[in-house]
């Protein structure tokens, strides 16, 4: 968490002068932000659990949000996809919980659930009546204290089955589905935390123990490991006191051992091209780019959105709505931890190449490199992004709800309210620093260029030799 | 045993008592805690007004985010369509946005994108609608740019050029997708590809080659009348203030005289059909099974819901249990009705790994036929809370709210309706639940489409004498691939 507190520091001080030339030098034709807030209630158990809590009475609903701060980027190599499949065998039942039973209480009581991994951190959710939140904090302080008294064989076996057909329904079946898994493969080196997918091999996923459950349990789903949001129709005392009943006898685990944090360098440019069962060509650009909350992350976000948000957008309004040679065409700054990825994708329209796309993307991209971005661009992303804050403050509780908000500033940030820090550092920038770090980042000679042709079509491709996706 | 435990509880109560301010109640891990009362939902009002023209504008004051949130929906889609134009629905509403009042499609997109609002329209089966969203702030301004593009549409021939490119495109690309494939099968031999809900409502190659500008001016003007719609609002906005807004921005919207529409019957399946779609070297097959459902007005809508809720419709029912977690075979399993004005269909689903295409497809007769047999008490009780306890979450965002007060509208239910919903969900009977399961779930008519690699699957389907396998392909489907000239 220091690397996370540093970068919060750096930011916040920025983020400070910014705004404050920006109103002296643009009063007049700046819009000024509106403070967005979450107010919370925090405290740590002896046991170092964190938690957080929220208050919302628009419904009789609470969320009770759980984050591990562990990810597939922890996992040993020969066991990816481990933290996933490990996520999966948290629903099967603790020692007070019979298999089965963590969903059966749940559903009688009118809850919903559901868990998710990524490279960083895992994460869980109850949705339910306010009148149910003992019987969430009893299942997710039962798995969190003693998950492995009826671990089995046969649990695992079964966890397995399911995950690899959870790798079959959203990579393998699914056209252009194991793009991002090619492209970590080559942005990260094969040491790198990201280099490996959050699903796992096949290979890996077979292999992997009952041993390896208890090894992983023990060393991540400790209460010092973990951040518990409550938000909804709670009273905060007597949720304190609630919180207190059920996890203050969970003993404290050992320290994490520390991730591999250096930081990956790519300083080539790698082509390949894979074949999928599709009927267009589609081009995926990738660069390395600045780790979530660290200087040049809102930058490369703010990017993306003048490259490819709307109809106006740079590339959106060249390749599809001008020249029609692409059928779509989307940019993001997928933000992470340790390091994050910049890219960009474009389907070419049939009759098409994707060297045309790719010729297009790189005049654009040399544009902005040059140029900064209009003032009127920078405003419209900036009111497009002052929305998309609005619109996060309406739901408490499933995956990107206020608890899991408050989780994920927490992780990231150290402080659960940072959704105005969060907004300021869009509105601190001006077109100068988009080119800048366009400049910095999106360099030629340090890049992934993926070409997904139809079989046999290697004339479509931007380049590189086919490979096969064989094991990733 | 139980007298050693009663009294470590006796201490532990004791130490409770005796310095509840120091320590924290001990857990009892015995049995899951008892829930408290049910709290009830606490809904705002439904406000129903109407503007001069007659266009009912139904309000959901919501004040806890700065936004606005209006959901205008107009009762024709591709249900209205003639044989000859399927897609024009779609189209019409895809082109509302495309140019309005003399601006042009990146004007209207430059400055809807300034206000960060959004605004969007789309045409479905029985109706098109209208959205928009923003921050209260911003809603006067967005509000103007709604009502040019509702009252005032342009439909530029160039821009239905380029859209017709892009839906001909997105019907090239079906082809890759096997979902898409099996969804589009599952309707076409079940209600036939000359009833409306037997086809996709993008259209075909050929239907969306023969729209022209003067067909979607046509829909447009026939359809689009405040006499055939419905306005929903909700958000951070009281009624008083929206109304008179409306009332400026839309109250010359005319009326209109609306064509009668006529809608074919729709006939149940008739004996069990297997259509294997072939889909070489696919990892997993695509699994639907399913037969002619309910229209949403139904009486037995409240016993469905929890009959669907035991055989597939939560993570613990029947279907999802026996595929996913007793036997691994997929990612997940589960069934549902789409209810709609007349009756929409039922489908069973999985996507399942392919060398046990056989296995699910036998265990999926089995999870059908025996949901006709009495339930337990405790699956009754179970679905029911799940369903009649979790409803409140309905009414957390503006969108969800505008999307239940758009079913009130769409199928005049009454005003009461949401209050009443978990009471008519909780008295629904075991009784109840079999006599709809024997009436919908009838197994000896069932239609079974799968699409996965055939050269793997086909005699393993065929051993399970499940029904007769009738073979089709992906063009026999969808059709020829588009030519894009």
């Amino acid at each position: 968490m220091n690397f996370a507190i540093y970068t919060n520091y750096f930011t916040d001080s920025r983020t400070m002068i910014r705004i404050f030339l920006t109103l002296f030098l643009f009063v007049s034709c700046l819009e000024a932000q509106t403070k967005i807030s979450v107010p919370y209630t925090r405290f740590t158990l002896k046991n170092g659990l964190n938690v957080i809590l929220h208050v919302d009475r628009t419904t009789p609903m609470v969320s009770v949000n759980t984050w591990y701060h562990v990810g597939s980027g922890y996992e040993k190599p020969g066991r990816t996809g481990f933290a996933h499949l490990f996520e999966h065998l948290m629903f099967e039942g603790s020692k007070d919980v019979p298999e089965g039973m963590f969903d059966q209480w749940l559903e009688a009581a009118g809850g919903n659930n559901n868990g998710s991994t990524n490279t960083d951190r895992t994460n869980y959710f109850e949705d339910l009546p306010s009148n149910a939140l003992d019987l969430a904090l009893f299942l997710d302080s039962d798995r969190m204290g003693y998950l492995l008294t009826n671990m089995s064989e046969a649990t695992v076996n079964g966890q397995r089955d399911v995950v690899k057909n959870e790798r079959r329904q959203s990579y393998e079946n699914r056209p252009y589905g194991m793009a991002f898994l090619m492209l970590d493969d080559n942005l990260f080196p094969p040491n790198h935390p990201y280099h490996w997918p959050t699903i796992g091999s096949m290979a890996d996923l077979s292999a992997a123990s009952v041993e390896d459950v208890k090894e992983f349990f023990r060393t991540y789903y400790a209460p010092n490991n973990a951040s518990l949001c409550i938000a909804g129709d709670i009273d905060i005392e007597k949720t304190k006191q609630m919180v207190e009943k059920w996890f203050n006898e969970i003993p404290a685990g050992k320290p994490v051992p520390p991730q591999d944090r250096t930081i990956p360098v790519l300083n080539e440019e790698k082509r390949l091209t894979i074949e999928d069962n599709v009927q267009l060509p589609r081009l995926y650009m990738a660069w390395i780019s600045p780790a979530s909350f660290t200087a040049g992350d809102a930058e490369m976000d703010m990017l993306s959105n003048i490259l490819a948000g709307g109809k106006n957008s740079r590339l959106y309004k060249r390749l599809v709505y001008d020249l029609q040679i692409a059928q779509d065409v989307s940019a993001f700054q997928n933000s992470q931890k340790l390091i994050s990825s910049f890219i960009v994708v474009a389907t070419a329209r049939s009759g098409h190449t994707l060297q045309e796309l790719e010729k297009i993307i790189q005049e654009e991209i040399d544009k902005i490199k040059n140029e900064p971005p209009s003032e009127r661009e920078m405003q419209r992303t900036k009111n497009q992004f002052e929305m998309s804050f609005y619109d996060r403050l309406e739901n408490i509780g499933s995956f990107g709800g206020k608890a899991d908000q408050l989780n994920n500033y927490f992780y990231y940030t150290g402080n659960p309210d940072y959704f105005n820090e969060d907004l300021s550092r869009y509105f601190a920038l001006d077109g100068t620093d988009i080119s800048a770090m366009a400049q910095t980042y999106l360099k030629d000679n340090g890049r992934v260029v993926l070409s997904i042709v139809p079989k046999n079509k290697m004339e479509l491709s931007a380049g590189g030799p086919l490979t096969s996706t064989e094991g990733k | 045993m139980k007298t050693y435990q009663s009294s470590l509880k006796l201490l532990a109560v004791l130490v409770v008592g005796l310095s509840v301010t120091l320590f924290s109640q001990m857990p009892d891990r015995s049995k899951p805690p008892e829930l408290g009362p049910t709290p009830s939902l606490k809904m705002n009002a439904v406000q129903k007004l109407y503007l001069a023209n007659g266009l009912p504008v139904i309000v959901y004051e919501k004040h806890d985010v700065p936004i606005v949130q209006m959901y205008l929906v107009i009762n024709a889609g591709s249900v209205n369509e003639s044989e000859n134009k399927l897609g024009l629905a779609g189209m019409t509403a895809s082109m509302m946005d495309e140019g309005a009042a003399g601006k042009s499609s990146l004007e209207l997109s430059d400055a809807i994108d300034f206000l960060g609002a959004s605004i969007s329209a789309s045409g479905g089966l029985h109706s098109s609608s209208v959205s928009l969203r923003c921050a209260v702030s911003k809603f006067d301004e967005s509000l103007k740019l709604f009502s040019d593009i509702l009252l005032r549409p342009d439909f530029p021939q160039n821009e239905l050029n380029r859209l017709r490119t892009t839906y001909l495109t997105s019907l090239m690309q079906g082809y890759d997708q096997p979902r898409v494939i099996a969804a589009a099968a599952f309707s076409k031999y079940l209600y036939g590809s000359n009833h409306p809900y037997g086809r996709t409502s993008v259209g075909t190659e050929k239907t969306l080659w023969s729209l022209s500008v003067n067909d979607l001016k046509n829909f447009y003007s026939t359809y689009y009348k405040p006499n055939n719609a419905y306005l929903i609002v909700v958000g951070d906005v009281t009624a008083n203030e929206i109304l008179a807004k409306l009332e400026t921005a839309i109250g010359g919207w005319k009326q209109g005289t609306l064509p009668a529409a006529p809608f074919p019957k729709i006939k149940q399946i008739n004996g069990r059909k297997i259509f294997l779609i072939d889909k070489p070297e696919a990892a997993q097959s695509i699994i639907r099974i399913g037969r002619v459902g309910a229209e949403r007005m139904t009486e037995d809508y409240f016993p469905l819901q929890v009959m669907n809720t035991i055989l597939g419709g939560s993570f613990t029912s029947r279907l999802n249990n026996n595929l996913r977690e007793e036997h691994g075979y997929s990612y997940g399993a589960g069934s549902g009705f789409s209810f709609r004005p007349y009756a929409g269909p039922f489908i069973a689903s999985a996507d399942v790994q392919t060398n046990v295409t056989d296995k699910a497809l036998i265990e999926f007769m089995k999870k059908l036929n025996e949901i006709s047999q009495p339930v337990s008490d405790e699956e009754l009780i179970r679905a029911k809370n799940y369903l009649a306890l979790s409803y409140p979450d309905n009414f957390s965002n503006a969108a969800s709210i505008a999307g239940q007060l758009a079913d009130m509208m769409q199928y005049h239910l009454p005003e009461n309706y949401f209050t009443q919903y978990i009471d008519k969900i909780m008295s629904v009977t075991k009784e109840d639940v079999q006599r709809v399961a024997k009436k919908y779930i009838d197994t000896n008519n069932l239609e079974i489409i799968v699409v996965g690699d055939k050269a793997k699957i086909e005699e393993g389907i065929k051993k399970t004498k499940i029904a007769k396998i009738q073979n089709e392909s992906v063009i026999d489907v969808l059709g020829p691939m588009p030519n894009l000239r």
